[in-house]
C-alpha cells in the first residue's frame, strides 16, 4: 500500500487528507479550501479511499452516512403508517381479519391489509429495514473508528500554519507569546484542559474521550439488535397463557413437567368511595367502577423424583405468593405474571330428583362440571346416568344440540334416572332454564338445587432469556450517547509564528462554549480573542 | 389540599403571563445593549417571575401527588401540566446558559397554551388501576416528558432562527409555512376558548346513536353539534341540531370540537392579521432583530443534545423495562410506543443530518418544528385518536 510521507516525516495511511501528525493539508484540492472538514480530521477512511469491488461498493453503500439517514427515515414513516389502525394483534377477535379491517374501515382498511401493514411489524421488509439499520450501523462504525483513533492518537502540538489557518476559530496578534504563556497554561489547567507544550507552542485539548460516544452507543445499539434476534431463536422465548381455576393445580406448560402452580385465590378489588382516599370519589362517581387490584393467591409446586407413567406425582412446595399486576412471582428464568380472569365460572351444579305427583325427593346429586361421572347412585336403588354432555351447549344449524367449547359457559345434560318402579329409566334433556321431555311426560324430574362457581386466573408464562442482552445493549447506548452529547472535544492550539501568536480553535460541538473558554483564557494576555470565520463570512454576505 | 394545588397552577400561569411580557419588553430595550452587557433589567424581572411561577407550578405539582396518594402524571390533564412545567424548568436552565431574553418569548407562550389545553380536560384525581401501580409508571413518565420539554426548547429556538432569517417582505414556501404553524398555534387557543366558553355555560346535550359496532349508545356534546354522530337522535329540548351525520366508525363529537376550535382560530386568526396588517411571523421579527443567528442555532442544537439522551432514557428504556413488570413484555408495538420510536428515529436523524450532512440553520430549524410537531401529534392525536393501552382516553 503506498502511504503518504508528510514533509514532518510523519507516514500517514493512503487516502489521509489532513496529515494525522502535524495537520497539514496533504490533499491539492483541500488547500484550496478556506476551511479544513475537520469532521474525521482528515483522516484516510476506507470508503473515501477505494471504491473497485464489489465489496468496496457494498461497503461504501452502508458505511454511508446519507444511506444511514434514508434508512432511519424509511423505517421512521413505515412505522407511523403502522399506527393507523390498529395491529391485527389488537383487533377484537370477532371475525378474521381479512374480513375485520374492510367492514371496520372500508376501502382503507382493505388496502391496509392487502398491502400488510396490519402485521406491519414483523413483516419481511420491516425487518428487513432493521437489519440494514444495523449493517449500516456497523461498517459505518469500523469505516470511521480506527481511523480517527490514528489520527487522535498521532496529533503533535505544532500544527502547521496551513492547518491553524483553516480552522473556524482563528485569529493573529502582533505580541510575544512567552510573556503571557505560563499564565495562559494556569488558566488552561484551572479550566481542566490537558495542556501540552513543544517550542514554546501550546495544545490544550479536553473531552477527547466524547469523540468515541457516537460508537459506543452504535455499539450498544448492535447489541440491542442482536439481542432482538435471538428471540426467534428456539427456548430463548416463551409466552404461554395458563388458566387456573380456584382450587386446582395445574403443570406449567415449558417447564418440562417440573413445576406446577395452584391457585388458591382469586381476588377482583375495586376502588371504593368511602374507604379509599376521598380525592377520588369525583372521578368514582363519574366514571363508575375502578378496578383496584387483580390477585392470584397461588402455590408454587416443584415435582420430585422419577415420574411412572399412570402414577401421581410427588410434588414439593416451593413457596406460596400473590402475584398481582405489576408483581410477577419469579422462578428459575420464568415469571408468572397475571394477565386476565374470569369471575364465577360455573363449577359445580346440584339436581335433586324427585316425584313430580307426590313431590318427594330421593336424593341429589352433585356434578362437577369439568369432570362428570357417567353415573350417580342416590340410594335405594334411585340413580342418574349422564348420557350426554354439553357444557357450552347450543343448537347447530340442523337443530341438534351440540356444544360451543368445553368450558362449561351453558351447560346442558341428557339424563337417565333410574328409579325402582322404572328400571329402564326415563329421559330428560335439562339445560338451564329449560327441560324437554323427549319420550313423553315423565314421572319423575330433576329439579335444579344450585349451582357453585368459581374465579379463574389467567396467567402469563415468560421466560426471556434475551433480556440480559438488551439490557447490556441499553445500558452501553446510554453510556455513549451521554458520553457524546453531554461532552465535548475541545481543542486549542497556540503558536508563535515569527513574531506573531496564532491562536485556533476547535470543538466538535458546542462552539459558544469553546468561544468563552478562549476569551477567559486570553483576557489580560494582550492576546486578541480570535474570531469566528464562519460568523464573519456570513456577516459579509 | 386539592383546592389548594389548583390556585398554585393559576399562580403559575398567570405568572408566566406576566414573565412573557417582560421577556417582551426586554427586547424593545436600547439597541443591541443586552447582547454585550447581558439581560437588562426587564429581562431580569422576566425570568425571576419565571422562577417564581415554576415554583408555584413545582407547587401545584407537590401538593397534588400529597393529596392524590401517587405523582399526578396518570391522565392527559396531569401528564399535560407536567410537560408544560418540565418546558419553563428546561427554558429557565437554557436561559442561564445562554442568556437569551428572547428565547423566553417563544418557549413561555409555549408552555403557557400546553397548560391552558391541558386544563380542559377532566381535571379530578383518578385512583389508579392496577397497571399503574408502580413506580415505573413516575420515572418513566417524568422522565419522558423531561426529554420532551428539553426537546421542545429547540422547538422555541427553531422558531426564532426561522422568524428572524427568513425574507418576510416576499410571500415564498418557508413564510407559508411559518405561518401555518403559527395558525396551528393560534387554533389552540380556538380551542382553548371555545371550550371555556361552552363549559362556562354549562352547554350540554345528549344524543343516542348507533356506534361503530352497530349498537345504541349515548353521548353527550359540550359544545353544540355542527358534526352530529352515526344517526344521531337529539336527547336534549332546545339545543343546537346537527347539520350533518358521521358514519360510525368516526368520533363525531372530537370531530366537531376540532371544528369549532378551527373555526373559531381562523376567526382569532383573521382579525390578528386585520390588526398587525401583515403575517404574524412577520410581526414578531422585530422581536428577534438582537439575536445571533449562530447562538439561536446553538440553542436548538444543544436542547436537542440535551433532550435525546433524556427522553431515550424516559420514553424508551424506562418504559421497556415497566412494560415487561407490568404488561409481561418490555415492548408490544402499541402505538404510544411506535410514536416513542418514532420521535427517537427522528432526532436520531436530526443529529446525523446535523453532524454528517451539515444540515444547520435553517434546515435543522425546519427539523426542529417537525421534531416538536411529532411530539405533539404523539401527546395529542395517539392519546385521543389511536386509542392503544396507554390512551387516557378522551
Ligand atoms: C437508530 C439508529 C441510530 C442511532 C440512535 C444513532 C445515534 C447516534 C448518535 C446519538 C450520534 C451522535 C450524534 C451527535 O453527537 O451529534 C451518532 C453519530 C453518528 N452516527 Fe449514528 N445512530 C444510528 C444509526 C446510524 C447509522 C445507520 C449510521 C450509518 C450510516 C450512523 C452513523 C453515524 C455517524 C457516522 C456518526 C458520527 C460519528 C462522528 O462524527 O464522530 N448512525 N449516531
Amino acid at each position: 500500500m503506498n502511504h503518504v510521507k508528510c514533509e514532518c516525516g510523519h507516514v500517514n495511511p493512503h487516502g489521509t487528507i489532513l496529515c494525522e501528525s502535524c495537520g497539514r493539508v496533504l490533499v491539492e484540492s483541500e488547500k484550496e479550501k478556506k476551511l479544513v472538514d475537520m469532521r474525521y480530521e482528515g483522516s484516510a477512511r476506507r470508503s473515501q479511499t477505494y471504491n473497485k469491488t464489489f465489496i468496496d461498493k457494498i461497503w461504501n453503500f452502508f458505511s454511508s452516512v446519507k444511506v444511514g439517514v434514508w434508512l432511519i427515515v424509511i423505517t421512521l414513516v413505515a412505522s407511523a403508517l403502522g399506527t393507523l389502525l390498529p395491529q391485527e394483534m389488537y383487533i377484537p377477535p370477532v371475525m378474521p381479519a381479512s374480513e375485520f379491517y374492510e367492514d371496520q374501515y372500508g376501502w382503507i382498511g382493505k388496502l391496509f391489509y392487502d398491502l400488510g401493514f396490519h402485521n406491519l411489524y414483523s413483516s419481511w421488509w420491516y425487518l428487513i429495514l432493521i437489519a440494514s439499520i444495523g449493517i449500516s450501523l456497523v461498517i459505518c462504525s469500523l469505516d470511521r473508528m480506527i481511523p480517527l483513533w490514528r489520527a487522535l492518537k498521532a496529533q503533535r502540538v505544532t500544527r502547521h500554519e496551513g492547518f491553524l489557518k483553516r480552522q473556524r476559530v482563528f485569529g493573529v496578534t502582533e505580541v510575544n507569546l512567552d510573556d503571557s504563556s505560563q499564565k495562559i497554561i494556569e488558566k488552561l489547567k484551572a479550566k481542566r484542559y490537558n495542556v501540552r507544550e513543544e517550542d514554546g507552542n501550546i495544545l490544550a485539548e479536553k473531552g477527547r474521550f466524547s469523540r468515541w460516544g457516537p460508537y459506543v452507543n452504535h455499539i450498544g445499539l448492535i447489541i440491542f439488535l442482536i439481542g432482538g434476534m435471538l428471540r426467534f431463536v428456539p427456548g430463548m422465548y416463551i409466552d404461554e397463557v395458563l388458566w387456573v381455576r380456584e382450587g386446582e393445580t395445574k403443570l406449567i406448560p415449558e417447564t418440562d413437567g417440573e413445576y406446577y402452580l395452584k391457585n388458591n385465590e382469586f381476588i377482583l378489588e375495586v376502588y371504593d368511595k368511602d374507604k379509599d382516599n376521598e380525592a377520588f370519589s369525583e372521578a368514582i362517581e363519574k366514571n363508575g367502577m375502578v378496578a383496584k387490584n387483580y390477585q392470584s393467591n397461588v402455590t408454587l409446586y416443584k415435582k420430585i423424583g422419577e415420574t411412572v407413567a399412570g402414577q401421581e406425582q410427588e410434588l414439593e412446595k416451593v413457596k406460596d405468593e400473590a402475584i398481582q399486576v405489576n408483581q410477577p412471582l419469579k422462578f428459575e428464568s420464568f415469571a408468572l405474571y397475571q394477565v386476565d380472569y374470569k369471575m364465577d365460572e360455573l363449577n359445580q351444579m346440584t339436581f335433586s330428583l324427585s316425584n313430580k305427583q307426590k313431590n318427594e325427593t330421593f336424593g341429589e346429586l352433585k356434578i362437577d362440571l369439568y369432570n362428570p361421572q357417567d353415573q350417580y347412585d342416590l340410594g335405594n336403588g334411585y340413580s342418574v346416568e349422564i348420557m350426554s354432555y354439553f357444557p357450552d351447549f347450543e343448537f347447530n344449524t340442523e337443530g341438534e344440540p351440540t356444544t360451543k367449547s368445553k368450558v362449561p359457559n351453558n351447560p346442558a345434560f341428557v339424563f337417565k334416572m333410574i328409579t325402582p318402579d322404572k328400571q329402564d329409566g326415563e329421559i330428560s334433556f335439562v339445560a338451564i332454564q329449560q327441560t324437554i321431555e323427549p319420550f313423553g311426560d315423565n314421572d319423575y324430574k330433576l329439579d335444579f338445587v344450585g349451582i357453585d362457581t368459581l374465579n379463574v386466573s389467567a396467567l402469563t408464562v415468560r421466560k426471556d432469556l434475551t433480556l440480559w442482552i438488551l439490557a447490556v445493549g441499553g445500558i452501553i447506548f446510554m453510556i455513549g450517547v451521554a458520553q457524546g452529547s453531554y461532552w465535548n472535544h475541545r481543542r486549542i492550539w497556540i503558536r508563535k509564528v515569527n513574531d506573531e501568536v496564532w491562536v485556533a480553535g476547535h470543538t466538535n460541538k458546542n462552539w459558544h462554549g469553546l468561544k468563552r473558554d478562549i476569551e477567559l483564557v486570553l483576557e489580560d494576555t494582550g492576546i486578541k480573542e480570535p474570531e469566528d470565520q464562519v460568523q464573519k463570512e456570513e456577516g459579509q454576505e | 389540599m386539592v383546592s389548594l394545588s389548583g390556585n398554585l397552577l393559576y399562580v403559575a400561569f398567570i405568572l408566566y403571563l406576566i414573565a412573557t411580557v417582560f421577556f417582551a419588553g426586554s427586547i424593545k430595550d436600547k439597541k443591541g445593549k443586552q447582547l454585550e452587557k447581558g439581560p437588562n433589567k426587564w429581562a431580569k424581572i422576566g425570568v425571576f417571575l419565571t422562577i417564581l411561577g415554576f415554583v408555584a407550578n413545582v407547587g401545584y405539582f407537590i401538593t397534588r401527588w400529597i393529596a392524590a396518594g401517587h405523582a399526578p402524571v396518570s391522565n392527559l390533564f396531569e401528564f399535560t401540566t407536567f410537560f408544560g412545567m418540565c418546558l419553563v424548568g428546561a427554558f429557565i436552565i437554557i436561559y442561564f446558559i445562554y442568556k437569551t431574553p428572547v428565547l423566553g418569548v417563544f418557549a413561555l407562550p409555549v408552555a403557557i397554551l400546553l397548560i391552558a389545553y391541558a386544563s380542559m380536560f377532566p381535571k379530578e384525581i383518578s385512583p389508579l388501576i392496577p397497571a399503574l401501580q408502580s413506580d415505573w409508571l413516575h420515572i418513566h413518565v417524568t422522565t419522558a416528558a423531561a426529554g420532551q420539554a428539553i426537546l421542545a426548547i429547540s422547538f422555541a429556538a427553531g422558531l426564532i432562527y426561522l422568524v428572524k432569517s427568513l425574507d418576510q417582505t416576499k410571500a415564498t414556501k418557508s413564510n407559508f409555512w411559518l405561518e401555518a404553524i403559527m395558525y396551528g398555534l393560534v387554533c389552540t387557543l380556538g380551542f382553548i376558548i371555545m371550550t371555556t366558553v361552552f363549559s362556562s355555560m354549562g352547554y350540554k346535550a345528549e344524543f343516542n346513536y348507533i356506534d361503530k359496532f352497530d349498537q345504541e349508545a349515548q353521548i353527550e356534546y359540550a359544545m353544540p353539534a355542527i358534526i352530529g354522530p352515526n344517526e344521531w337522535e337529539l336527547l336534549t329540548d332546545d339545543k343546537f341540531e346537527p347539520l350533518l351525520a358521521m358514519p360510525g366508525i368516526i368520533n363525531a363529537k372530537k370531530l366537531n370540537t376540532v371544528i369549532w376550535s378551527i373555526a373559531a382560530g381562523s376567526i382569532l386568526y383573521l382579525l390578528l392579521r386585520l390588526v398587525l396588517r401583515k403575517r404574524i411571523g412577520a410581526a414578531l421579527q422585530p422581536l428577534t432583530k438582537h439575536i445571533n443567528l449562530d447562538l439561536v442555532d446553538e440553542i436548538g442544537y444543544r436542547s436537542v443534545l440535551i433532550g435525546f439522551p433524556v427522553f431515550t432514557l424516559g420514553a424508551l428504556v424506562f418504559a421497556m423495562i415497566w412494560a415487561q413488570i407490568a404488561w409481561t413484555r418490555f415492548w408490544g408495538w402499541d402505538p404510544k410506543e411506535v410514536w416513542a420510536l418514532i420521535t427517537f428515529l427522528f432526532y436520531a436523524a436530526y443529529l446525523h443530518l446535523r453532524l454528517s450532512k451539515g444540515w444547520h440553520g435553517e434546515k435543522s430549524a425546519w427539523l426542529a418544528v417537525i421534531g416538536f410537531i411529532i411530539i405533539m401529534f404523539n401527546l395529542v392525536a395517539v392519546n385521543l385518536v389511536i386509542a392503544g393501552l396507554h390512551s387516557y382516553a378522551g
